[in-house]
């Protein structure tokens, strides 16, 4: 059991790698009611095309099987695990993102039954026929009800403009066609290739006592057997480093419109520290051009084009990574067009230092709120260390980052000619 | 957790409780003003705390307020509006770092309260009248609020349900107000209801964190100054009603999905000592994945993707929602009054009822590690008459008995079916 204390956040990690391969990491939290757990695989949407587990030829999936292979998970032979984690007073759950599948459950009580029910039921595939089948209607529904969501559609209609081969452009839930082509083979196919334990993290974080739950832990792996850790080949084709379009426009039945931009990373092969650097350099950036205390911020308001839906993002990985601006308006061409006029002036303009310290004391405060929350420290920790970063070391990279780091990322990033994208929700019929 | 209690005192008409704890890294303070909800007064109060956030005296514009924020390490301030039962809530909430994390230890959180205060005491006022430019942008951005409520269908549908079903009860108000009424409101106009609200709203301010009580009382007597006792006691009660009939609404729109939404009467509320067995009804009907409608619309007949109840506590109603194909109306709803039968006949378990016990258990004590959610429970304890403290609630969901569970689920009362369907489809039906 390896231990790394931080002093100045008083938080305390406990971490063991397992001879299966599996990554254990505990927090714990004295005084919280809660315990919250994730189990989570570095597999999600993107994961369309690769070779399977003892094969040698590479296969594309149907979209959308990441997420099917998650709703089908739930069930076992002796039936739901949904009632299981209930019987046992915890709320079970799961998502899957571009690049990961996270199970999760939270409890405040019969945390080691717990616990064992969720490393068994994930490392426990049950697929029949009849239930894939099954299964399809209920995702059906959960597509449909996307397809209604114009925050969803404006979201996904951006990223589509942006990407031109990325399967990062595809809806992690596929489509209807995609999910009907799903079948209880090529699930076992995916789940055997990618829930190795060497390709998962086991994340609790809670009200736990840091050895038991060790020994609970070692003790349920080394009951498992097996196959011997193997590199998965997975295959992305080649993107081109600008946008594929400029503007995408999606009517749909709404009364106010909606308008994103985005900024698209160009060489998105970072990991570990650089890729934490980036992620926080781009975010203090955002802050500093459309943050609430600034002047832009301020202009969009009292020239009607925003509102409270106003928010800006970024989200990077291996193989993609971009910065989205944007919410609710009734004018989505003008707000598109003042957002590249504001960002082609920012960015000619050297940066003010003093208002680089105000958004990095800003940003400092906002990351212990979220470390409040269990939810947040697991899944970002998962994130993170999948991507050789590391949660803890936000504060001291948020600290070290100079103007000229900032300058630098902001001439790489923010090239409104070839980098941007716009997708505007337009009212029908109006 | 369980075992702590707010400690609560009085700064003029203001209600202020207080809960110390180390769990945290931030301190939270909020406050809710309550108000009977009335079509007079909704629209401005749907507006007020958006104006109030805009500036005060000190820090007159948004940028300039803003500024003084992210200079307290980040602190966050956010408003809503809600109703709870037949009341209408205007809420302010700031969170503010707790600055024995940081490198800094200058004192947040008296600023932040000093902060907190202005907002809410002393607004950006001249000539009696708020800033008219600042009325003006919030009085659009209600307007678009109103009107994009069209947009999220599941909203609307819950929206149109309300409205329909509590069309002659103040509940079927819509919490932003209305879209004819945002025109007629000044910068004068507002600021006189402002002065009306401040005088006559029940007040609860909560702080929430790493704190003593003694130099929060002393902190709050500090900066809110002026709150007069009056009369604030508001307490009124819910309106009920028997129903004879159940009303169907079928409303057509260009939708992928239809939303089923369907309006019960529970005629129990926090009130009454049935609200637990109200819970665990609610629990094994609809509230979660263990439920039967999760079990039977969801899993074995594959209609939808969710299928859920929830209740409203205050007002006594239980809404079912579920996304399913327009063509499935008739299938859906056969199988959700199937469910409410079921519960009415006493078809479920005895390990149904225990595992609904844990999960609810399960549920509050979560709910207790957030401060916003602890806040949330308590605040129940201000709306009634019937005050039962947050420790308390476990024991009374152990004592629930199934057959308490079949003598409520007796009391519920299908009110209004309303469903919203997609266009292409009513061709095909």
């Amino acid at each position: 059991m390896n231990k790394v204390s931080f002093d100045q956040l008083q938080e305390t990690l406990y971490y063991e790698e397992l001879p299966n391969g599996l990554q254990v990491y505990l927090l714990p939290k004295p005084g919280f009611n809660k315990t919250y757990a994730t189990f989570t695989t570095k597999y999600g949407s993107i994961d369309n095309h690769f070779i399977p587990l003892n094969e040698k030829e590479p296969l594309r999936v149907p979209d959308g099987i990441a997420h099917f292979l998650e709703h089908k998970l739930f069930e076992d032979e002796d039936g739901d695990v949904f009632q299981l984690f209930s019987k046992q007073g915890a709320s079970a759950n799961a998502f899957t993102s571009f690049t990961r599948t996270a199970y999760l459950f939270s409890s405040t009580m019969n945390i080691e039954e717990n616990l064992k029910t969720l490393l068994d039921f994930v490392q426990k595939p049950y697929f029949t026929e009849e239930s894939v089948e099954k299964e399809k209607g209920i995702i059906e529904q959960e597509i449909k009800m996307y397809e209604d969501n114009p925050d969803w559609r404006n979201y996904f209609g951006l990223i589509g403009s942006m990407y031109k081969n990325h399967p990062v452009k595809i809806d992690i839930a596929g489509t209807v066609d995609s999910i009907y082509k799903t079948t209880k083979e090529l699930l076992y196919t995916c789940y055997e290739t990618f829930y190795h334990p060497s390709n998962m993290v086991f994340f609790v974080v809670g009200n736990l006592d840091p050895e038991s739950t060790f020994k609970l832990i070692r003790e349920n792996q080394a009951g498992k057997e097996f196959e011997k850790p193997q590199h998965v080949e997975r295959y992305f084709e080649k993107e081109p480093e600008e946008v594929d379009q400029k503007l995408v426009t999606i009517p749909m039945n709404v009364n106010t419109g909606k308008c994103l931009v985005g900024f698209k990373d160009r060489k998105p092969e970072k990991q570990g520290k650089d890729l934490l650097k980036h992620e926080l350099s781009i975010q203090l950036l955002l802050e500093m051009m459309f943050g609430q205390s600034g002047e832009n911020y301020q202009k969009l308001h009292d020239e009607g084009l925003i509102d409270d839906s106003f928010s800006f993002d970024y989200s990077g990985e291996h193989g993609f990574g971009f910065s989205v601006v944007g919410g609710d308006t009734d004018r989505p061409e003008e707000l598109g067009k003042r957002i590249k006029t504001m960002v082609g002036e920012f960015i000619q303009k050297p940066l003010n230092k003093d208002e680089m310290e105000g958004i990095r004391k800003k940003k400092i405060g906002y990351f212990l709120r979220a470390l409040n929350s269990p939810e947040y420290i697991a899944n970002q920790f998962t994130r993170y260390r999948f991507n050789d970063m590391d949660l803890f070391e936000v504060i001291p990279v948020l600290e070290s980052i100079t103007v000229d780091d900032l300058s630098k990322a902001m001439q790489e990033h923010f090239l409104t000619e070839t980098q941007m994208s716009e997708c505007h929700i337009t009212p029908k019929g109006k | 957790m369980i075992e702590q209690k707010l400690q609560e005192f009085k700064v003029g008409g203001l209600n202020v409780h207080v809960l110390p704890s180390k769990t945290y890294k931030t301190n939270t303070l909020l406050l809710h003003a309550r108000s009977p909800l009335t079509k007079d007064t909704v629209t401005y109060r749907a507006l007020l705390p958006y104006v109030l956030q805009s500036g005060t005296k000190e820090y007159p514009s948004r940028q300039e307020f803003r500024k003084a924020l992210d200079d307290l390490y980040g602190a966050t301030l956010n408003v809503d509006v809600s109703k709870k039962g037949e009341y209408h809530m205007m809420t302010f909430k700031m969170e503010v770092a707790n600055e024995k994390f940081l490198a800094d230890d200058r004192p947040l959180l008296e600023r932040g309260l000093d902060l907190f205060s202005s907002v809410i005491l002393s607004p950006n006022v001249s000539d009696n009248a708020f800033d008219s430019s600042v009325v003006e942008g919030e009085k659009r951005t209600l307007r678009q609020k109103i009107t994009s409520v069209y947009d999220d269908k599941m909203r609307y549908a819950n929206m149109r349900l309300t409205e329909e079903m509590c069309e002659d009860e103040p509940f079927g108000i819509f919490v932003n107000g209305q879209e004819e009424d945002v025109t007629k409101i000044t910068d004068v106009s507002l600021y006189e209801y402002y002065q009306e609200a401040l005088k006559s709203d029940q007040l609860d301010l909560y702080i929430v964190g790493d704190v003593e009580v003694s130099v929060m009382e002393q902190l709050v007597k500090k900066y809110f100054q002026g709150i007069e006792e009056g009369s604030r006691n508001n307490t009124i009660e819910a309106q009920q009603k028997q129903i004879d009939q159940p009303r169907e609404i079928i409303e057509e729109q260009d939708v992928q999905q239809g939303k089923l939404h369907m309006g019960y009467r529970t005629n129990t509320t926090y009130e009454h000592e049935d609200y637990f067995a109200l819970q665990l009804f609610n629990g094994i009907f609809g509230g979660f994945s263990h439920s039967k409608l999760f079990i039977n619309v969801r899993e074995k007949a594959s209609l939808a993707y969710y299928a859920a109840s929830r209740v409203e506590s205050h007002k006594g109603l239980l809404i079912v929602m579920s996304g399913i194909e327009s063509n499935k109306f008739e299938k859906a709803t056969t199988i959700i009054k199937e469910q409410m039968d079921q519960m009415k006949q006493g078809n479920f378990t005895d390990e149904d009822l225990e595992q609904t016990k844990a999960v609810l258990k399960n549920q509050l004590l979560e709910t207790m590690d957030v401060p916003r959610g602890f806040i949330e429970l308590e605040y129940h304890n201000e709306l009634t008459s019937n005050k039962r403290y947050v420790a308390k609630w476990i024991t009374e969901i152990d004592k629930v008995t199934k057959d308490d569970v079949v003598r409520v689920a007796n009391k519920v009362q299908l009110d209004t079916v309303y469903f919203l369907k997609g266009k292409e489809e009513a061709a095909n039906e």
